[in-house]
């Protein structure tokens, strides 16, 4: 779950992280409300999950409620427009005013998760303001790292070491332990994935503040934090997510593609594996899908309609290799889900194979199904009957 | 011999009366597997319906059993806590199935627990044909042989090894290492015991998109394993990115754990990578003869 930048700077305020004067409006009155009684520069920012809001003119300046009020009323009047990521864009539903920062110098720092090391990895560079990937490329050995022992956790001496490795101004030298520390507390207290802070301004009066807040939760650590449960439904999800979780799977188990094989596998393994052996056969795959464990009549029945209504599958290619799914269980859930199924009709292949298959190829016979006996003979079967049918 | 269990290695399961716990026990004995008891705390002394004797602690079973091995089926909270409880006990390999344990928490238990292996989180065990299974892998799609396979996945590793057990490769020890970002044992350390071990003559390594293990596994097959016969897949090559496709772990963010990255890496590493699994037994068989 990835936080918003003003609900992430919540979390950097509770740490003792500095961050600037803010203030969360829903609407262009109250921005404009906001900025008559305090009189000053403001910061007009989009509070989306998105990046690139400055490119895409989401981000304005305010000296007065006039000029609050339209900043405001501009950036809430169109979305976020679509990127590579986010085809559908995203809606602007708030925005966070905030003390314009007469800064000096931007840096970059965050911690993540390493996996080669199984340690928090801190990262700091000099080069702040730009996305990590780029200064990755660009400024490869920019980026200083540490790796922290989880049981001894953050000391200061850490931080102390990375701002001369980085080679950051001097002016946040004094300032970057503490900052840094207040990230890992923060990291370490909520099970973050990821703490960001980029850029983290250096001002001409020397202060070292937070400009700007990246947190990425952990899902599975949610439970933990009972109140990110309310923040979380401020969190739009993408279509395909919600389709998934309307169909009963979790969200990252379906989405969609822009070709005619409709997919379904379970275990997500062997549901990329379906979407390569399509792609091999010289189809074009409608979607990913991992039904997961337990096909049972309901989910295999929500699935097909799940793509049958959402993409444009001229076929449908089931493939279940049984390990904790019973092949028997999923036939059966195959059988019943056309039978009761408002949705259009198409094609289908299925390969069904692991445990119970012969009692689950017995129960596709007595229907009048036929299993085909390879991923690559069906992948190659759905792909001509998609070519026919288009 | 085959890596890190055999025949006569002691099984506990904690979580043994559970709805998964006690359906997969069965299956586990039922493929031979020496499992001598198991836990839930609050029902030590009974019997599990598969008559197995049921512990309230870890310690009792281990010190009861002589256990050296544990199969975790406990819900996502209760995961970390009973792998720190099993290596308080002694417990020196341990294989979490359970998915969805908190990934601070996995970081944790990895950190602290030195004396114990983990498979997993988030992973579907280990069988050595023949011998034992720990875990949840369908037994029947396996053969004995001399063939070692790693994969990140569960179904797409039981999909590779049906093709090696019909082409007549069959197989040392499987180990499905989970698809989390954080797992207690990666391809490396398991190259690693392969190496070392008889039994084994080829490796298959099953990656996928995300992270960097494949990479790592390459630069330790190169400069480790030259002589091993070893073939690789990437699975998701089709993966959009900045897309996790149902496991957490793989997703390609920017130029870090693309399948091209993979790819060059096993290739310079003089590992062939099969476009598909149908393609794995026929690159086995160019660098070894089959066993049928």
């Amino acid at each position: 779950m990835n936080l918003m930048e003003y609900q992430g700077k919540e979390l950097f305020r509770r740490a003792g992280i500095p961050i600037p004067r803010s203030r969360h409006v829903t609407t262009a009155d109250e921005a404009a409300d906001f900025v008559a009684q305090n009189p000053g520069e403001w910061v007009v920012k989009a509070q989306v999950l998105m990046g690139g809001r400055g490119k895409a003119g989401k981000i304005k300046f305010a000296t007065d409620a006039q000029s609050a009020r339209t900043a405001a009323s501009e950036i809430m009047a169109t979305p976020m427009p679509p990127n590579r990521q986010n085809p559908n864009g995203e809606p602007i539903n708030s925005l966070l005013l905030e003390e314009k920062l007469p800064i000096a110098l931007e840096a970059y720092c965050a911690i993540a998760i390493d996996r080669t090391t199984k340690k928090p990895v801190v990262m700091v560079s000099k080069y702040g303001g730009m996305d990590i990937e780029e200064v990755a490329e660009e400024h490869p050995e920019s980026i200083a790292k540490a790796f922290v022992d989880v049981a001894g956790g953050y000391w200061p001496f850490i931080g102390r070491e990375l701002s001369f490795k980085a080679d950051l101004d001097p002016g946040y030298r004094k300032a970057l332990p503490g900052v840094i520390g207040g990230l890992y507390d923060l990291f370490f207290r909520y099970g973050a994935k990821l703490v960001e802070i980029n850029p983290l301004a250096l001002t001409q009066d020397g202060r070292v503040i937070a400009s700007d807040a990246k947190v990425e939760l952990d899902d599975d650590a949610l439970y933990k934090n009972p109140e990110f449960k309310q923040w979380q439904t401020v969190l739009p999800l993408d279509e395909d997510e919600t389709l998934a979780t309307q169909a009963g799977l979790g969200i990252r188990n379906f989405r969609r593609f822009g070709g005619n094989v409709g997919t379904m596998a379970n275990g997500a393994g062997l549901a990329m594996g379906t979407m390569d052996a399509v792609k091999n056969a010289g189809g074009s795959f409608a979607n990913f899908l991992d039904v997961g464990g337990g096909a049972n009549a309901e989910r295999v029945r929500n699935c097909y309609e799940l793509v049958m209504n959402h993409t444009g599958a001229k076929v449908f290619f089931i493939n279940i290799f049984g390990g904790i799914t019973r092949c028997d269980e999923v036939a059966k859930g195959i059988v019943e889900a056309l039978r009761t199924t408002a949705s259009r009709k198409v094609p289908l292949v299925i390969r069904l194979t692991g445990t119970n298959e012969d009692e689950g190829r017995r129960i596709l016979a007595d229907a009048g199904m036929t299993p085909v006996e390879t991923m690559d003979e069906g992948a190659a079967e759905a792909v001509k009957l998609a070519g026919a049918a288009a | 011999m085959s890596i890190f269990l055999d025949k006569n290695t002691k099984i506990i399961v904690q979580g043994i009366t559970g709805s998964e716990g006690s359906y997969h026990t069965g299956r586990m004995l039922a493929y031979g597997s020496n499992i001598v008891g198991g836990v839930t705390p609050g029902k030590g002394g009974r019997k599990s319906e598969h008559g197995l004797p049921v512990f309230d602690t870890v310690r009792d079973a281990v010190d009861a059993t002589g256990a050296t091995h544990t199969c975790i089926f406990v819900p996502p909270p209760f995961a970390a806590d009973a792998l720190f409880e099993a290596h308080d006990a002694g417990i020196t390999f341990a294989v979490c199935i359970t998915e969805g344990v908190p990934v601070h928490d996995v970081l944790r238990v990895v950190a602290a627990t030195p004396n114990m292996r983990i498979i997993g989180p988030n992973c579907p065990g280990l069988i050595s044909p023949g011998k034992s299974s720990i875990g949840i892998m369908p037994g029947h799609v396996f053969k004995e042989g001399n063939v070692g396979l790693i994969s990140r996945s569960g179904t797409l590793t039981y999909e590779v090894v049906d093709l090696l057990t019909r082409a007549g490769f069959g197989q040392s020890t499987c180990v499905g290492i989970g698809g989390d970002p954080i797992i207690g044992t990666t391809f490396v350390d398991c190259l690693r015991e392969f190496a070392n071990d008889r039994q084994t003559e080829a490796v298959v390594v099953c990656g996928e998109i995300g992270g960097s293990d494949e990479e790592d596994a390459a630069a330790f097959i190169k400069a480790h394993m030259p002589q091993m016969p070893i073939v690789s897949f990437i699975g998701g090559r089709n993966a959009p990115p900045g897309k996790s496709l149902g496991h957490a772990g793989a997703i390609i963010s920017g130029k870090f754990g693309t399948p091209q990255s993979k790819i060059e890496a096993f290739e310079a590493a003089g590992v062939p990578v099969a476009d598909r699994p149908s393609q794995i037994p026929q690159l086995l068989a160019q660098r070894m003869p089959a066993r049928v």
